[in-house]
């Protein structure tokens, strides 16, 4: 039964690419990056004081970002996560969904599995659709990206805007090798504050 | 009766709070309204208690304060979530309502009654009770002060003896 619920799933993009590109697109976007793989994806590309990298909280990467894009309304966010990260806090799209924020962006790279856990399946392998669900919560600007076209054609409205807006980008599933942020909290935050306020 | 709530959002004001998270309460009904109203202030009704630690600590990254406003329930909620708080150091302040306290209809609202208080020590938070009206506006003030200068997590614990008894019509 769970082989025929997966088996038309497309999982294509290279992770990492897709992190280069998006930061490569614009350099002074804030950034916020779930646990864990796309914290280490950032850092595989840049360890920069605008990117705030979690290594815990699971579920929070989305909230986090809503809070700073209150704060901040004349920068834009970006919110990047997994699958399994966002399912966790998954009611925080419904929380973005009411109050609509300009300046936020939602990325999700979705492989499907559970990556830093030894690969068990998210609910996005089997009838998931995160996209429709963020729909159905009140973000209409939302749809997935499974190809480098349609990567490179909405890679600009997700680094400007307008939000609220979610992108489900779907890669590979891959054990790719660590390449770690800091991890000391206090600094991770004055960093950030210090390069923006 | 005093309006405490009335105090509290005074406290909130004087401390430039300008992100209110909240998840419904009937205990924090009027001062909810009174964030709602108030065009400074952003109130964010989100779907758990631990989406608003999240939302919290984001604020504080952009620049600006904000503040929680729960029930005893939500602290449970919230425990691993409190990690992101302590480990980062994040001011962060909570106005929690307690159920299964006093009066309490629901004896399912006893455990979090029982234990909230207890938990919020045990995640590093410095946490003050309030019983009488009349000093819930300078225990406010008291942890907002304390959060917000010295980079610490506090919650203000509002007994059930000032919240209106809820009997679910009997």
């Amino acid at each position: 039964m769970v082989n025929q619920n997966t088996k038309n799933k497309v999982f294509l993009l290279n992770r990492r690419l897709v992190a280069k590109k998006i930061l490569a697109a614009r350099s002074d976007i804030l950034l916020v990056t779930g646990l864990g793989s796309t914290t280490w994806d950032f850092a595989a590309t840049k360890d920069r004081d605008l990117t705030f990298p979690l290594w815990g909280a699971m579920g929070s990467a989305t909230p986090i970002g809503l809070g700073i894009a209150i704060s901040k309304k004349d920068r834009h966010v970006v919110v990047i996560t997994g699958d399994g990260e966002m399912l966790m806090g998954i009611g925080a799209l419904a929380t973005v969904g009411i109050i609509k924020p300009k300046n936020l962006s939602i990325c999700i790279f979705d492989n499907g599995h559970y990556g830093e856990t030894g690969m068990q399946k998210t609910a996005t392998s089997y009838k998931c659709d995160l996209a429709l669900t963020a729909k159905g919560l009140g973000i209409n600007n939302a749809g997935s990206i499974s190809t480098n076209r349609q990567l490179h054609e909405q890679i600009p409205e997700i680094v400007r805007g307008p939000g609220p807006l979610l992108r489900v980008i779907k890669v590979k599933a891959e054990s790719l090798p660590f390449v770690l942020p800091p991890k000391d909290g206090v600094k991770l935050k004055n960093r950030f504050q210090a390069a923006l306020l | 009766m005093k309006n405490w709530a009335k105090d509290i959002f005074c406290a909130l004001k004087r401390a430039n709070v300008l992100q209110i998270a909240y998840v419904p309460d009937a205990g924090h009904k009027w001062l909810i309204s009174a964030c709602e109203s108030d065009s400074a202030i952003v109130s964010i009704p989100v779907t758990t208690e631990e989406e608003g630690v999240a939302v919290l600590a984001g604020a504080w990254l952009g620049g600006q304060r904000g503040a929680m406003l729960m029930q005893s329930s939500g602290v449970g909620n919230c425990i691993n979530m409190f990690s992101l708080i302590t480990e980062c150091k994040f001011p962060f302040a909570c106005f929690v309502t307690m159920r299964g306290q006093w009066n309490e209809f629901n004896p399912w609202q006893r455990p979090m009654g029982k234990n909230a208080g207890k938990l919020l020590k045990t995640m590093g938070f410095s946490v003050n009770t309030v019983s009488h009206a009349t000093k819930v506006g300078a225990k406010s003030e008291e942890m907002l002060h304390q959060a917000f200068t010295s980079d610490t997590a506090a919650a203000l614990l509002l007994h059930q003896r000032l919240t209106p008894r809820k009997t679910f019509g009997e």
